[in-house]
């Protein structure tokens, strides 16, 4: 498993608004390294008076066979942030922030492991499962996979024409899901479920991958993760199985 | 080197109590790796390992017999959260090995949790009151997402060293690598000297 390195520079190469809320962000380390899928970054900003902040970040792209030049995050804007207003309003191609990775050992997948995997993530919280499906269809994998997404509205879902794209091509299952009630469809994309993820929709996208995953990757806010895996164990699959990475409180 | 264009919150007044990298927090996140495990209190145990060998295992009504301390103390998460003055009551770990007959108890430690997880520290990060079970944070029976309804708490060591939902502290010769320190995390994990993985 790759390890964390010392704090070091990373150039922002490229920002690109992705969802209303959400932007993607490409850095390049000053010294690439090697990273699992799943894995996250700390970024460190200093202010002038020295006053430093620090956030973890999931890299959402997909580690290539060498140290990659440039590693993509996935940033949601959020209300009365500290540093995600930096990145979306302030930050641009050129300026340097410090970068601390990879980190993470748990929440981690690699073309080696055995599947079928179930991956679900809540809002921001697809972007580690990003990386992990962007490797499995770099891989050319032949397990069984289902990706369940879900979000406010359809054009939070992030990333959402990549996927439907691995679905027709990669034998990746892509399940899409918004919560609003007004929330439209996107061309592109098949038609999302409406409404929050239950037992019963669990229970469809289980018989899809053929009954239980060998590992399912649970990621997104607390209170989502901790109903998604309660409602996954009450379906009978083994605590075990599943992993989670839950952000915020 | 500043970061262009950062201003960030700005300098905390206590800053003089947070460890390096740190920041406070007035929530309580949960941060658990897996699902929460549902634990029944009617078949919970607890048990002290001298190596291999159980030597000392309470239920749920016994291990309430035992004496009881508080305290309120500072926490810091790997993943920079602290918390400042959590008041926890619970069974400290000197009174578990008086309690089990153990006076020069081995020098390391896995503690054990209901779900498979471990985590290892120095037996003498837990002696002198600095470690204990604990049953209750802030006056009620601690919720199953925070580790309830028992926990480890070692409130000087980095937090994943506070096992949730502990069932058992193993006190071994070696300094044996328990879950997290088995991917990447630091095997002992001091804040103050900012040790959160492996080489630091």
């Amino acid at each position: 498993m790759p390890a964390p390195g010392s704090w070091q520079p990373a150039r922002i190469v490229r920002t690109e608004r992705a969802t209303p809320s959400i932007l993607r962000c490409f850095l390049a380390p000053a010294r690439p390294f090697r990273f699992v899928a799943g894995q996250h970054v700390d970024l460190r900003l200093t202010a002038e008076d020295g006053y430093q902040a620090r956030r973890s970040y999931s890299i959402a792209s997909s580690p290539g066979p060498e140290p990659d030049d440039l590693i993509e995050l996935a940033m949601e804007r959020l209300e009365g942030g500290e540093v995600s207003p930096y990145f979306h309003d302030v930050a641009g191609p050129g300026d340097e922030v410090e970068l601390r990775g990879p980190i993470g050992g748990h929440f981690v997948w690699t073309p080696a492991d055995a599947g079928p995997w179930l991956f679900i993530g809540g809002g921001s919280g697809i972007v580690p499962l990003a990386s992990m499906v962007r490797h499995r269809h770099a891989s050319g994998s032949a397990s069984r996979a289902c990706l369940v997404h879900s979000a406010r509205t359809a054009a939070e879902l992030l990333y959402r024409g990549e996927f439907a794209t691995m679905q027709s091509s990669g034998g990746l299952v892509y399940r899409p899901a918004v919560t609003r009630a007004d929330a439209a469809a996107m061309p592109g994309m098949p038609a999302p479920d409406q409404g929050r993820l239950d037992a019963a929709r669990l229970e469809a996208v289980l018989a899809l991958l053929g009954g239980a995953p060998q590992v399912a990757y649970l990621c997104g806010r607390n209170a989502f993760v901790e109903t998604i895996a309660e409602l996954l164990v009450a379906l009978g699959v083994p605590s075990r199985s599943i992993r989670t990475e839950r952000y915020g409180g | 080197m500043a970061t262009r264009g950062f201003s960030g919150r700005g300098r905390p007044p206590d800053e003089g109590r947070l460890p390096p990298g740190q920041s406070l927090t007035s929530d309580f996140p949960v941060l658990s790796a897996g699902p929460t495990p549902k634990v029944d209190t009617r078949t919970w145990t607890f048990t002290i390992k001298d190596g291999p060998r159980p030597v000392a295992r309470w239920d749920w009504t016994d291990f309430h017999e035992l004496p009881q301390r508080e305290f309120t103390v500072d926490i810091h998460c790997v993943t920079t959260w602290s918390k400042f003055d959590t008041r926890w009551r619970g069974v400290a770990v000197d009174d578990l090995l008086a309690a089990a007959g153990i006076d020069s108890p081995r020098p390391f430690v896995l503690a054990h949790s209901i779900d498979g997880y471990s985590t290892n520290l120095p037996t003498a990060d837990l002696a002198g009151g600095r470690g204990m079970v604990a049953l209750y944070y802030d006056d009620q029976p601690i919720a199953p997402d925070h580790g309830g309804p028992a926990r480890l708490v070692v409130p000087h060591l980095y937090f994943w060293k506070s096992a949730k939902w502990v069932n058992a502290l193993q006190f071994l010769a070696r300094d044996e690598a328990g879950f997290w320190e088995l991917r990447g995390y630091h095997m002992r994990g001091d804040p103050w000297q900012e040790q959160r993985y492996t080489d630091d």
